[in-house]
């Protein structure tokens, strides 16, 4: 590497000191992603547990409801928590968003440190939840009054929110300062990948909302330990107060995972399909800033049957309707982007490809929940379950895979691609087909989530099958999603150990990442300033 | 592309302009509104809309993923850059079109949503209180019971609260459920125009037995409905 110092100007350290004392964004993206895989990979295997135990009527697989619950608790907490959010703002904003914009590092390496050990001192918490007498049964939504009267420790999870959202919102800072101010000499605002337009808008988000969360969060640690009633309403509080907090900022909370999920997927199109983003004016201003702005004023309709009044549920139906607009522009240029294009395929596109299906299944399933007529019936039902699945875990865990795919040879420098990434693509593709839609059929016939048992619903049929029998097919769904995320680990692991070497630029990508440095880039990341002049942008690959 | 938006724009036009007026009442029941029968003819109407927007997509997708492969490493897309007046024509154009699919929604959803909370003045008041983990039902007469019965083509209004934590009053047979909360109270409005034999279940999580949390529900003839309250007022 030609340039010897790391970017904090210390001499480079060696052995376990290079990881842990690092400042290095790359080694801290690194160290996100093995985090967040670690939490997906616990959190999928509580996946499994639940699935199983919902084959049959009565209880099977679990010692006990409770446990049931702890599951579910930590299925939900830790996907969205630690593995969606830290998987795209934490892994994929700090390896490649300082190298998409020619930074040498982001604007404040030390406070990015902290950021990542607050976020492994969240994982361990968490984990230590399976090991108290008492674990966390409150769902990741922690609704009170359940959440202070259950004998479950919700410190655990107040912490643990804590933690995380300190942690996003030191990311957030710096990753908008990185932004704002360390761009290469040239590049102007309407030059930016689209990655980079989609992180920074998903901070922004984390920025505003996260200190409504955490307010929300810590009243619920007083109600319950110190004998307060923000929430109590024998003594003045409102249960509903909470969940009106907690959504303001967890509808917006959505959109942090799936708009860099969007921004990885625009990137791997355009250059898999060598063209410049359709519409990209329009994407950028209309697409993922509409979403940012619309973002806040469509909470309620988590709370469709939670009795508000009828004037602000209809209100909130008309403003989550909106959405549809500039979700729809993105989609838009996404399909445009395929147009006159000179497609290649390989794992990356295939994982892009089907996050094209999955974002019309995902997106198109929320408009009859967007309706509080139709909500009345569909609420707390696998209906709901099904379609956030769909468009918020399988949109976007997809999209980071096919980041992971994309960029491989950038950090490993060889290609993860082959025949054991291929057959596990369509393990993952056909098992969540095989899982979810199941879900919706019997979803729509009112089966709740949550529940270990559906005994009421055990004469119920829909197409001449049994509840059962649906709920079996996604039991096997499940089945082949972790057989293919099994192979997938397996042959990142080969890969990056042995993988066939990959040339500095395998995609033929015009993105700073691929064009202006090393697989991987040593520290201060580019041998030479980068500059660009006026004209250059990562998608105009044709001229003409 | 532009060939595919505009047969997508036409068969959302199509579907507008089959759109017809809900809460007619029923012919044979009471005369008021029934909710669910109402839920099941939006929900069909909802379907068609999304799956037509899915399928349209969809097939534009696969279309062009097969016909623009490129046919060597170094061929690059040969899209041209929009004008102007053509980028804001793909947001203005698309948007009008999204956005009278979600009016034409919204006023559909607004109609079901008025036959679900507009309640008849005749309409039998129930109270129901949930607890950690059962329900409760007190009917106008002080009579409480541990299930529901209701009069057949009897308009009924549940007011519901909870004495512990949050429940959810889930009627799966009525498409409809509604939160109980503590110092709360909500209600569901029900026409039961069938005679019935179901259930309600609790939809909103509420601890360790919120999956057995459930119990009767039933509509049967005026008769048997009296002869029952008054057992259950002696019992």
């Amino acid at each position: 590497m030609s340039t010897p110092t790391t970017t904090a100007g210390h001499a480079p350290a060696s052995g376990w000191k290079e990881w842990v004392l690092s400042t290095d964004h790359k080694r801290i993206g690194v160290l996100y992603l093995v985090g967040s895989m670690a939490a997906f990979g616990v959190a999928g295997i509580m996946a499994l547990i639940i699935r199983l135990e919902q084959m049959e009527l009565g209880m099977q697989y679990v010692q006990s409801a409770a446990q049931y619950n702890q599951f579910l608790y930590f299925h939900g907490a830790a996907m969205i928590l630690a593995f969606l959010i830290p998987g795209l703002t934490g892994f994929a904003a700090n390896y490649f968003l300082p190298l998409m914009i020619g930074a040498r590092d982001v604007a404040f390496p030390r406070i990015n440190a902290f950021s990542v050990w607050l976020f492994y001192f969240a994982i361990v918490l968490a984990l230590l939840s399976f090991v108290i007498p008492d674990a966390p049964d409150i769902m990741w939504t922690g609704y009170p009054p359940y959440s202070v009267t259950t004998s479950g420790n919700t410190a655990f999870y107040v912490f643990t929110v804590h933690l995380l959202g300190f942690s996003s919102i030191l990311g957030a800072v710096n990753f908008l300062v990185t932004v704002i101010y360390m761009r290469a000499p040239g590049m102007g605002w309407n030059q930016l990948n689209m990655f980079v337009w989609t992180t920074i808008a998903a901070f922004v988000i984390q920025l505003v909302f996260i200190p409504v969360l955490a307010a929300a969060v810590t009243l619920l640690l007083f109600d319950k330990y110190l004998g307060t009633h923000f929430y109590d309403p024998s003594a003045g509080g409102d249960v509903l107060l909470y969940q009106n907090l907690f959504w303001f900022y967890s509808h917006p909370a959505v959109y942090v995972i799936f708009l860099p999920a969007v921004g990885i997927l625009f990137d791997i199109m355009a250059t898999m399909c060598k063209n410049r983003v359709f519409n990209y004016k329009a994407a950028v201003y209309v697409g993922i800033w509409g979403i940012v702005a619309i973002s806040g004023i469509v909470w309620v309709h988590h709370l469709y049957v939670a009795g508000m009044p009828d004037w602000i549920r209809l209100g909130h139906m008309v403003t989550t309707l909106l959405i549809s607009v500039p979700v729809g522009i993105l989609t838009l240029s996404m399909w445009g982007t395929l147009y006159k294009g000179a497609i290649t395929y390989n794992t990356a596109m295939m994982y892009a490809v089907s996050c094209l299906y999955l974002i019309l299944l995902g997106g198109l399933t929320g408009i009859p929940l967007a309706l509080p007529s139709m909500t009345l019936h569909l609420s707390e039902t696998s209906y709901v379950h099904a379609h956030f699945h769909f468009i918020m875990a399988l949109f976007s865990a997809f999209a980071l895979f096919a980041g992971i795919y994309y960029w491989f040879p950038k950090m490993t420098g060889r290609y993860a691609d082959g025949p054991m990434a291929t057959l596990s693509f369509w393990l993952n593709f056909i098992g969540v087909n095989v899982t979810f839609w199941p879900l919706f059929v019997i979803g729509k016939e009112g089966m709740p989530r949550r529940y270990w048992n559906y005994e009421m619903f055990s004469d119920i049929t829909v197409w001449g099958m049994y509840f059962q029998d649906f709920q079996k097919i996604a039991t096997y769904g499940s089945g082949i999603i972790a057989l293919g995320m099994l192979l997938q680990f397996i042959n990142f692991i080969k890969a990056a150990i042995n993988g066939p070497v990959a040339p500095l630029n395998p995609w033929n990508s015009l993105s700073l990442e691929w064009t202006h440095t090393q697989s991987p880039p040593g520290p201060g990341n580019f041998p030479k300033d980068v500059v660009v002049d006026e004209n250059w942008s990562p998608y105009e690959y044709n001229k003409g | 592309m532009r060939k595919l938006l505009s047969v997508t724009s036409g068969l959302i036009s199509t579907v507008l302009l089959s759109s017809h007026a809900y809460a007619e009442g029923n012919a044979e029941g009471n005369g008021f509104a029934v909710p669910n029968e109402s839920w099941e003819q939006l929900w069909n109407e909802v379907i068609l809309d999304i799956t037509i927007i899915g399928v349209v997509m969809m097939i534009a997708a696969v279309v062009m993923l097969l016909k623009y492969k490129a046919t060597s490493p170094d061929q690059v897309g040969t899209a041209k850059k929009l004008t102007a007046v053509q980028s804001i024509a793909w947001v203005l154009i698309p948007a009008s079109i999204f956005m009278a699919d979600d009016f034409f929604l919204a006023a559909k959803g607004w109609t079901v949503w008025n036959d679900y909370r507009r309640v008849p003045e005749s309409a039998m008041e129930i109270k129901v209180t949930a607890y950690q983990w059962y329900f409760e039902f007190e009917y106008e007469d002080g009579t409480t019971t541990d299930t529901l019965v209701m009069p057949h083509n009897q308009p009924v209004v549940l007011r519901m609260t909870s004495e512990d934590v949050i429940h959810n009053f889930g009627l799966p047979a009525f498409r409809v459920k509604e939160d109980m909360m503590p110092g709360r109270i909500t209600y569901i409005y029900l026409n039961p125009v069938d005679i019935k034999d179901t259930f309600v279940q609790c939809a909103e999580f509420c601890g360790n037995d919120h999956s057995v949390m459930a119990t009767s529900v039933r509509v049967v003839p005026q008769e048997e409905f009296d002869a029952w309250l008054a057992e259950a007022a002696n019992g």
